[in-house]
Parts: structure tokens; sequence; C-alpha cells
């Protein structure tokens, strides 16, 4: 039990309590339908800047159709139907008008599995800039050395970047995938349980490199492991489904407040392990 | 040891008795089917072999009686009809098992799949006699480029459906990851998608191709054959399956010596595409990896 109390934020925040906190996005009243079935319930979440906000709750509650919604994959789903507001920076995402492309540029995704192209390391982070129109050679070497760098990687594969992206280990394709995310400078990054398919050594790699590109990044997490939002999130969200099978929101706050004196019952009995 | 009433010794004996027996009969249904094919290749090697030398690649057949001659004209035939059956089929086929992979329960979907198990299904001479009377009877003349199109239809099958197959092995994230980073759909086909299926993409066409090589029936009504030279798609031509069936029906022993030496010719060209096709796949998988083994 004791890594539950390796919290990154301090005791006594509580998020009423914090100041000069940026925000970035802001999610306001999302529901998600899939044909007539609602897979998510009216979601009020806030989204703060250059901070790691961590989505938990137990399997299937919609984690990851909200992880979703905000980079528009959902529109991928034909039945898929999303309702309310995702802002960011104050810009609704969430309109008929709004430029996906763009979208997707400023808010970057992680997988759950490592899911390189099946093409060069280095093709794989250029990917990204070639689709926006960049194409001269030193550009593109500059980015390639700067996201790689960025993901903790460079000194692994500085020297065959010629290689196939699916030659490298688990771990190191996981950051492969995070270079590949950063090279177009997204404002935004969703993971969606990007450590699930790792081993603990890799899955400490990647929390590490959280934790460094934040600075520069606002991160959004949906992880299954409750001491992994513990150990690298700021706040941290928790999910439920509700008697109608939609997931709802039951509780937002500060990751110490979740994990050492949440408000809602549900919440305590979760992070606790009673159920989930 | 096991002393449980249920785990008597009796029980492993039989146990081990049917895990040999079963392991030898899928030994022995190998050899059989192995055999076939040895001996196929082998007599076909041995019976051509003897009637190959460099005329009968160079050269044009002679009238019956005279020694020496080739089937250049069938190689040039064979290469004008089945090169045309595959332009046309190739990026129609490709396109269509994309649509296909994409949209599997639409109508449309539906109908492309039923559609090309329902015509790979048709004897080739059924297609012959179709193209025969929608292409040959209304131009009044036999033509090669009638016989690339009666091989076209032979190969669309086979194509869209391996092409279906393959993009369907491609996993989801792969295109969800192109997507994430902002591609358009056929942005993310174009260069992700069809690059991860490309390998068994290409199988499926050299597949497609050895079928339409070997057929001999359709081009009875298409290309119809012609023993001078020509490169004229407007006109008859001879392809190596149709030479084949043309020597080896006649009552000369020359021919039929021909006959065997042009059917080996036909596998070893069936045989070094293949091998060609073999060679780019292992040189991407080592360059490239593969997602889809």
């Amino acid at each position: 039990m004791q890594p539950l109390l390796n919290l990154k934020s301090q005791p006594s925040e509580g998020i009423q309590n914090q100041q000069n906190l940026a925000l970035k996005m802001n999610i306001q009243n999302l529901s998600v339908y899939y044909g007539k079935f609602r897979a998510l319930k009216e979601i009020n979440l806030r989204i703060y800047a250059n901070k790691i906000t961590a989505i938990i709750g137990p399997s299937g509650c919609g984690k990851s159709t909200l992880l979703r919604s905000f980079n528009r994959m959902n529109d991928l789903t034909p039945s898929a139907h999303v309702d309310g507001e995702i802002l960011l920076d104050g810009e609704n995402l969430n309109t008929a008008g709004a430029d996906i492309v763009d979208v997707r540029r400023r808010i970057g995704m992680v997988f759950q599995r490592p899911n390189p192209f099946p093409k060069s390391i280095y093709d794989n982070v250029t990917y990204g800039p070639r689709l926006y129109g960049i194409r001269k050679k030193s550009d593109l070497d500059e980015i390639v050395e700067k996201s790689l760098k960025q993901a903790a990687l460079w000194d692994e594969v500085k020297d065959k970047l010629n290689q196939s992206g699916l030659s490298i280990s688990g771990g190191q394709q996981q950051r492969l995938c995070i270079a590949r995310a950063l090279a177009v400078e997204p404002e935004v990054i969703l993971m969606d349980e990007p450590a699930s398919a790792l081993d603990p050594i890799s899955t400490l790699r990647i929390e590490e490199l959280m934790q460094e590109i934040v600075k520069d990044y606002t991160i959004i997490i949906v992880t299954h492991n409750m001491q992994q939002a513990a150990r690298v999130s700021n706040f941290t969200a928790m999910m439920m489904i509700n008697d109608e099978r939609a997931g709802t929101l039951v509780e937002f706050d500060d990751t110490h407040v979740i994990f050492t004196n949440p408000k809602d019952k549900r919440t305590e009995d979760y992070v606790t392990g009673r159920f989930g | 040891m096991n002393t449980s009433k249920y785990m008597s010794g009796n029980r492993q004996v039989r146990r081990k008795f049917i895990n040999t027996f079963m392991l030898t009969m899928t030994i022995v249904s190998t050899v059989i089917v192995v055999i076939p094919l040895l001996w196929i290749l082998g007599y076909v090697t041995q019976q051509g072999l003897p009637a190959i030398n460099l005329a009968f690649f160079t050269e044009l057949p002679t009238p019956v009686g005279v020694t020496g001659g080739g089937v250049l004209n069938a190689i040039i035939g064979s290469l004008m009809t089945v090169g045309l059956g595959a332009c046309i089929a190739a990026p129609i086929g490709i396109l269509a098992g994309f649509y296909a992979a994409a949209n599997p329960n639409t109508t449309l979907g539906l109908l492309i799949r039923f559609g090309t198990d329902v015509i790979s299904g048709v004897p080739s001479i059924v297609m012959g006699i179709f193209a025969y009377t929608i292409i040959v009877l209304p131009q009044r003349h036999f033509s090669a480029y009638s016989g690339g199109i009666v091989l076209s239809f032979i190969m669309l099958p086979i194509i869209v459906r391996t092409t279906e197959e393959m993009l369907k092995l491609v996993p989801d994230t792969l295109r969800e990851a192109s997507l994430a980073l902002g591609a358009a759909e056929w942005k993310t086909s174009l260069s992700v998608v069809l690059p991860a299926a490309f390998n068994g993409v290409l199988t499926g066409l050299m597949l497609a191709i050895a079928r339409a090589a070997g057929e001999a029936a359709p081009m009875l009504f298409t290309a119809f054959g012609n023993p001078f030279m020509n490169t004229d798609f407007n006109q008859p031509v001879s392809t190596l399956p149709h030479m084949i069936y043309v020597y080896a029906v006649s009552p000369y022993a020359d021919w039929h010596a021909k006959a065997w030496a042009t059917a080996l010719l036909l596998i070893v060209l069936v045989f070094i595409s293949n091998i060609l096709a073999r060679l780019t796949v292992w040189w991407r998988v080592r360059q490239l990896g593969s997602v889809t083994r």
C-alpha cells in the first residue's frame, strides 16, 4: 500500500486553495452517445495548463471515450455523437466548423499499445511534420533530434534512425510514439494507458518522461493503475458508471485529496481497492 | 508418479499412442501432398529440358517438319496479355479491396465480397466466351487486348479478396495513430495502411498473375493465337498456355517435345516472378519491420 502515499502534490493543497492555475481546457456538459446509448453523461472537467491530469475509474466507465472526444477521435466511430463543449483556450472544438486536422495537431495522442508505423524511426517522427508541409531536410533533422531528445530516446537510437521503428523494444517504441506526437508541437497530449503494455522499468521511464515534458505541455492520462495516477498526476478525475450505465464524473480534485481525503464514498472505495 | 485411479498408466499409454499416431498422420499427409508436386515438376523438367535451347527463346515457331524454331511469339504474347490484365486489375482490385475492408457491412461492401466469391468460382472458359461475345464479336477480330481484359476478370477477384484480407490484418491502432496526428483518411490509407499491408497485397498480386499466366481456355476465344510475331494489341497473339495446348494436341513428336518445353518455361517464369516477390517482401520486412507478420 505504501506507494499510495508517495504523492506528487503537497498535502493541504486541494484544488480550491491553489493559485496560479491556468485553465487549458474546459469540458462543459459533455455527453457521448453511441447510437441511442448514452456512454458519457454530462461531464464537466477543467484541465490546467502544464499539469498532469489523471482520469481513473473502473473498467468500462468511459475513461477512454472521454479522452478520445478531446481530439475528436470519436468522430471515427460512425454511430458516435458528442454533445457539449470542449473548450481549448476558450475555443470550442466540438463544433461542425472546427478544423479537425488543427484540433489533432494541437492535441496529440499516445495509445495503449506502442504503435509505431512500419517505417524507419526517422520517418515515424517526421510523419506529422511532413503532413503540415515541412519538407526541408535540415528542418526535419532538427525536429527529429529535438523530439527524440524530449522523449528521452535520442541517445538510444541516434545511430540507427534509418532502422525500422518496430525493431526497437516495446518501451522504446512507446517513447518513439511520444516523440512522434511531440514532433508536431501539440499543446495537449492525451495518453490512453500509455504504460499498460510495458514492463515496470519502461513504465518508470515513461513516467519520468511525463514529469519532464509537462513543463512544456499539458498532459491528460487515462490509467487503470491507481499508483501510477498517484505517482505522476497533479489532478485526478474519478469516473464511474451510473445506474443508466453511462459514465459520469464522480469527483475531480487535487490528486492528493483524491487519494487521501476524497469527498465521495465511491472514490474512497475505489482508491482503497475495495472494488474495481 | 500418478496413483489416482483416473490417471492410471493405461490412460497415459493411450494418450501417448494417440499423440504419436496423429503426428505420424500429419507427416504422411504432407508427404502425400509433396509427392505429386515434385513428380509433376520433375516430369515436366525431364520432358521439356531437351527441347530448350537458345532458339527456343529467340525464334518463331516453324512449320511441321522443319526442325528448330521457338516460342518467342508466345512469350511476347503472354507478357502482353498478362501485363495488360495486371495493369487493369491491380489498381482497380486494390482500391476495391480498400473499399471492402473499410465498409464490410454496407450494401456495396457485401456485394463486392459476394461478387468476387462468385466470379472466382466461374470457369475461365465461361469468361472467355463472355469476352468473346462482348469484345471480339463487335470488333469482328481477335486481339491481344481482349485477352488482357479477360485475364483481368480472372485476376480481379483474387486481388480484391487478398487486398481486403491483408488490410484487415493491419491493426486499427496504426490507422488511429496516423489520424490522431491530423492525417486525412486517404493519406492514412495511402501512406500507412497500404505500406503496412504491402507484402500481403503483393503476394496476392503474384498469385493472380500466376493464375492468369496459366490460363489457356479463355485465350482460345480472345487472343486466339498467332504463329507470327505480333506486338499490336489490336491483333491476335499467341500465349504460352495456348501454345502448350496447340502443340500438345498435335500428332507430331517434335511438337510434343515443344509443348513440354513451353510448360517448363511457363512454370519457370511463374517461379521466378514469385521469387522476386518474395525477395521484395523479405527485403521490406528487414528494412521496415512487419506489423502483420
